[in-house]
């Protein structure tokens, strides 16, 4: 009876043991980008690229590189508050490059927090570790904001964020989701689309943890912050051609004279300020797509 | 004690009851249904003629300074339409087939109206161009008329 007692405790406290494990925010990188010299105009692209303002913006702010935060992201688990990341102290002023690294690909926090994946550091994941040095380099260039981050507003259980470890276990894969041979141009745009411009978090359908489903890849998905549905943009569904896709993402006009709206005329505004090249890349990227 | 609860929660129900009923009356099914399809009425005369003004500043048709000033002053038109028999309140999306009229439509009447105003000013500015080129840039300007409203006050696709 003793012995199935202590059994049943050790068993208990392995169990335990592995959870505190598996939930473990990953270790920070030692180093960064070494030997690289940053070069903040390629960081400035990256900024644009990644649509960083689009959210670390204050709403309705007019200087888009003040990154005061508080834009809302709704979802099943609650309502999610982009935080300040601004070049002060309440921002990202007191990082180094290290754990702006960690946070960006690993989603944890230079306090050894897990970040909630609503900030799309599944996507950020495959980011080179040269472009996250330049886009350090870029947004240490901004204005500073007092401003303090507003906490999320997520009820138990999503507010453990320990649990955050075993999700990142099942989802954050930073290997390509598109496999096969690609040729320079696809795997530019694989980059963007993949990872900078995260364009499958809000085009790829989620299963019941709000895990992406890759199997499904950019082939749309219900709104997560309302009504109508964010579009399959897959070449079978959408039917653009390469020129028709590169005119959206320059002028915001479909082929049918539509014009872009809702969260995605601010990833135009984004994308309309890349060079010509990545435009196109990320067309081909998207024509190559099953 | 009990009673008076029962009561009350019944009266409240009772007038709940009343003001759905007087909202959902306010305008019919059918008149909201007939003001979704107007209002994409309203629009594809818009994006047909944007097709013209768009044609004309990729060169795929000829440039022909009638057409550009006649494209440029239908949409004028569009934009100048009377929003009161258009924009018929509940008939936003989710709750008319069709639809993708946020609600910010009427709590906010007054920006969606400025936008209109934009889209006209835009429009207006377009006539009297003189070559393909400053079609083009007149484009630039009534295409971000197009994408502000339809950022804040459109919804996606059903």
């Amino acid at each position: 009876m003793r012995c199935s007692v202590k059994f049943l405790l050790l068993g208990a406290a392995a169990v335990a043991g592995t959870g505190w494990l598996l939930t473990a925010p990953a270790a920070m990188p030692v180093e960064v980008a070494q030997s690289h010299t940053a070069d903040p105009v390629n960081g400035a692209l990256v900024f644009t690229a990644a649509g960083c303002a689009s959210c670390h913006a204050a709403p309705d702010a007019q200087d888009k590189t003040v990154l005061a935060g508080g834009h809302a992201l709704e979802s099943p688990f609650g309502t999610f508050y982009a935080p300040n990341i601004s070049s002060g102290p309440e921002g990202i002023g007191g990082w180094s490059l290290p754990e702006f690294s960690h946070a960006l690909r690993a989603g944890v926090s230079p306090e050894g927090r897990h970040y909630y994946p609503a900030f799309p550091f599944t996507s950020y994941a495959g980011m080179h570790e040269t472009d996250i040095a330049d886009l350090y380099a870029y947004m240490r260039t901004l204005p500073s904001d007092p401003s303090a981050s507003r906490p999320h507003d997520v009820g138990f259980p999503f507010n453990i964020r320990r649990g955050i470890g075993l999700w990142k276990q099942l989802y954050l894969d930073p290997t390509p989701v598109l496999t096969g041979d690609l040729d320079a141009e696809q795997l530019r745009g694989q980059y963007l689309v993949e990872h900078l411009a995260h364009c499958g978090e809000c085009h790829t359908p989620r299963d019941g943890l709000g895990g992406l489903e890759r199997d499904a890849w950019l082939t749309g998905a219900p709104n997560p912050s309302g009504k109508g549905r964010i579009p399959d943009i897959t070449p079978a569904s959408l039917g653009w051609s390469k020129a028709e896709l590169v005119e959206y993402f320059t002028s915001g006009f479909t082929p049918e004279y539509d014009s872009v709206g809702g969260s995605m005329a601010a990833v135009v505004e984004n994308l309309a300020q890349l060079p010509e090249s990545d435009r196109a890349a990320i067309a081909a990227y998207l024509l190559r797509l099953p | 004690m009990k009673r008076f609860a029962k009561t009350a929660t019944a009266a409240t129900l009772g007038a709940a009851l009343i003001v759905t009923a007087a909202w959902a009356e306010s305008h019919s099914d059918k008149a909201l249904e007939d003001a979704v399809k107007a209002r994409h009425a309203q629009m594809q005369l818009v994006s047909y003629h944007m097709g013209v003004l768009g044609a004309t500043a990729k060169g795929e048709i000829p440039f022909d300074s009638a057409m550009v000033d006649a494209a440029a002053q239908n949409i004028a038109a569009m934009a100048g339409l009377s929003r009161a028999t258009l924009w018929l309140e509940g008939s936003e999306q989710g709750f008319v087939e069709g639809s993708r009229a946020k609600t910010e439509i009427w709590s906010d009447a007054a920006g969606f109206g400025a936008k209109f105003e934009d889209m006209q000013t835009a429009s207006r500015a377009l006539a009297g161009a003189q070559d393909a080129a400053a079609v083009g840039a007149g484009m630039g300007a009534l295409g971000q008329s197009c994408k502000a409203c339809h950022e804040t006050y459109r919804g996606p696709k059903n």
